[in-house]
């Protein structure tokens, strides 16, 4: 009975004493210090990040404690925090080929300039439980050894030089940089608009739509040019200064897919480009979002649309998490006011129908 | 209005000013072309989508410190979602809150138009969920725009003929299509279809939000608004057999209470002021007294 009594007040303040009490869990058991969870729950902090779009691990780790380890939920917090803040400016690109790289791979090439370095990753691990780690077993420190001056130019740009690969677009520098969280997002909508909302968008939707079209829902022959996770940092140019200036470092991975294309009537065959990025360690990500990128262009290349994962429409609309938890949820709140008209219509209905049937019975049995 | 930071550390209403300021345009927007769903910047507010965000941030654009608020939904303010959105403009804004329509400059509203006339002074804000009439026969955005743009309508007026040779009336209950101003078809938010000849020339101006989807749109003052049907089939509204069991009011939404496990039932007002007030007046309903509500709705 929960409208026709007063008391929602008091009832919404205890659940949400309540909610903090389970938060804590056993008291017994020490406090998880924001410090930890960014240190330590890195992957984690580095997805409420690139869904939260807002680079602050901090800010993520504590996110995630208040959100009980909810995923969704952590990157509500930070959307919401996000919100408040003023908005000065846009950076200058982010220069990925001068990236400070700890893992680069290609499936391409065996070897290329700046070599494969594999780095930290979970690939050709074995997923056995460790049992030593909860008995609070220290890991190794990691072999060292100097880093090699070599650059580490993109594959695709070694492809470019052939011709091989469709060019990059080129950038207007000039033109103003479109912000999917400032102005309503309209079809067709262009490929920053999209990258922007694929970045931020659902991991486990995003990964899902890539694996169709490898699955032949709008399939894209790619091939994975590069992965690349590691530091770049970030410039702005202030007005009054007019050049740029370092603000700091972010950690990203980067992945550029090169995919297959059979060259149409106004276009030669050669490869062409899905591209992803995610913050932090976002490797699964990247390579979904890059994708997915590719099969948004079907468009631009004059392939037939018939996958969910080509679908602009279908796939803008539903990649964002927060949206569709916040719509999905809402089913939550009260309804009964549709509900009773609904009610109504059922019962009227169902009165004509049982009305129409004895009619019918009646004059059967004339 | 200057930024004004208010002793939660945010700006009045939340909001900051320049976001206000677009909102604002969108809603000059609305008005100037009623019935039409204006696209705006919609911003991440700290409740979910689906809970009203379009809703409140159009309130957090027009509400002002002088400003007295009333906030609804299913027609109570009462409900969870009600109680939670009045207290946030409380603790952002500190404007001064009510339960009484008539005590009200803005009304943020959910399913419901208050059964009291409202007045010239008066503001009406929805929470809109899905904002395109015609989403449900078609859900391309791209599509409905251009049907809008073309006034082409047709496909509404299928689905409700289809309605009529199925079940031999219209079967939409509830977010039942309206014509704005004799142009665009519009959703009026999923109120009862009760409530629709109280939207149109009314002396209130009414915002409708659609945060999740980004969209404005409005229905000025004393604005013509018609509901979609046909003249063999003429509109028409819910009617109940019986009044409310507390206040005995006739020609108001009720809603049904569940008593028992039996099949007892009862019928309430669905606008919770509305029967506060016609209580305090003198009014009695059949089950008056006799309800764990009567005294705990007090």
């Amino acid at each position: 009975m929960y409208v026709a009594v007063k008391g929602g007040e008091a009832a919404i303040e205890n659940a949400h004493r309540l909610l903090d009490h389970e938060r804590r869990g056993d008291r017994r058991v020490p406090d998880m210090s924001v410090d930890q969870i960014r240190e330590q729950m890195t992957l984690l902090v580095d997805r409420v990040m690139t869904e939260g779009s807002l680079y602050d691990p901090d800010l993520a780790a504590l996110a995630i404690k208040q959100a009980r380890g909810d995923i969704i939920e952590a990157v509500f917090l930070v959307r919401a925090f996000r919100t408040t803040l003023p908005r000065f400016g846009y950076s200058v690109p982010l220069d990925t080929d001068a990236m400070r790289a700890v893992r680069r791979i290609s499936a391409v090439y065996k070897d290329l300039p700046g070599g494969q370095v594999l780095g930290p990753t979970f690939d050709y691990t074995h997923r056995l439980v460790d049992f030593l780690l909860a008995a609070g077993a220290e890991p190794e420190f990691p072999a060292e050894a100097e880093a090699a001056p070599e650059p580490m130019p993109h594959v695709t740009g070694l492809l470019d030089r052939e011709g091989l690969i469709e060019p990059e677009t080129e950038g207007n520098a000039e033109a103003p940089v479109r912000d999917l969280t400032r102005e309503p997002l309209d079809f067709p909508a262009s490929r920053d608009l999209r990258l922007q909302a694929l970045a931020r968008g659902d991991e486990g939707f995003i990964l899902a739509l890539g694996y169709s079209t490898q699955r032949g829902f709008g399939r894209t022959h790619p091939f994975t040019g590069e992965i690349r996770l590691g530091e770049v940092e970030i410039e702005f140019v202030p007005e009054e200064l007019g050049f740029p200036v370092p603000l700091g470092d972010l950690v990203i991975t980067e992945c550029e897919m090169i995919n297959q294309f059979k060259g149409s009537a106004s276009a030669p065959p050669q490869f062409t480009r899905g591209y992803g990025i995610a913050f932090g360690r976002g490797e699964r990500k990247a390579m979904a979002m890059a994708l997915v990128d590719r099969a948004l262009r079907a468009r631009e290349f004059g392939e037939e649309i018939s996958a969910p994962a080509q679908d602009e429409e279908f796939v803008l609309a539903h990649c964002d998490n927060l949206q569709s938890t916040g719509f999905v949820e809402h089913l939550k709140l009260p309804h009964y006011v549709d509900f009773q008209a609904e009610l109504d219509l059922v019962r009227r209905m169902r009165a004509e129908y049982t009305a129409r049937r004895d009619n019918a019975e009646l004059e059967a049995a004339e | 209005m200057s930024e004004t930071v208010s002793t939660s550390g945010y700006n009045f209403a939340y909001l900051d000013e320049q976001t206000k300021r677009m909102i604002r345009r969108a809603i000059l927007k609305a008005i100037a072309i009623p019935g039409y769903q204006v696209p705006f910047a919609s911003r991440e507010m700290p409740m979910p989508y689906g809970w009203g965000t379009g809703g409140v941030q159009v309130t957090a654009s027009v509400i002002g410190p002088d400003d007295v608020l009333k906030v609804i939904d299913q027609g109570s303010d009462d409900t969870t979602n009600a109680v939670s959105i009045r207290k946030f403009f409380a603790r952002t804004s500190g404007v001064e809150t009510t339960t009484k329509t008539d005590a009200a400059t803005i009304i943020q509203t959910r399913h419901r138009v208050p059964e009291k006339e409202l007045g010239e002074d008066q503001i009406l804000v929805y929470q809109v969920p899905i904002p395109e009439p015609l989403r449900f026969l078609e859900p391309r955005e791209t599509e409905t725009r251009r049907l809008h743009a073309l006034a082409e309508y047709g496909l509404m007026h299928v689905k409700l003929y289809e309605d009529i040779s199925k079940h031999g009336h219209i079967a939409t209950t509830y977010a039942y299509p309206v014509e704005v101003a004799g142009r665009y078809v519009m959703d009026p938010s999923p109120i009862p279809k009760f409530d629709n000849p109280k939207i149109g020339n009314c002396a209130a101006l009414q915002l409708y939000g659609a945060g999740r989807e980004k969209r404005i749109y409005a229905i000025p003052p004393y604005t013509e608004v018609k509901s979609l049907d046909f003249e063999d089939h003429p509109f028409r509204v819910q009617t109940f057999d019986e009044p409310c069991a507390l206040c005995g009011a006739d020609n108001v939404y009720l809603d049904e209470v569940l008593l028992d496990d039996c099949g007892g039932r009862m019928f309430v007002c669905s606008d919770t002021d509305h029967c506060e007030e016609r209580r305090a007046a003198g009014h009695r309903g059949p089950l008056s007294g006799e309800t764990p509500f009567g005294e705990a709705a007090e």
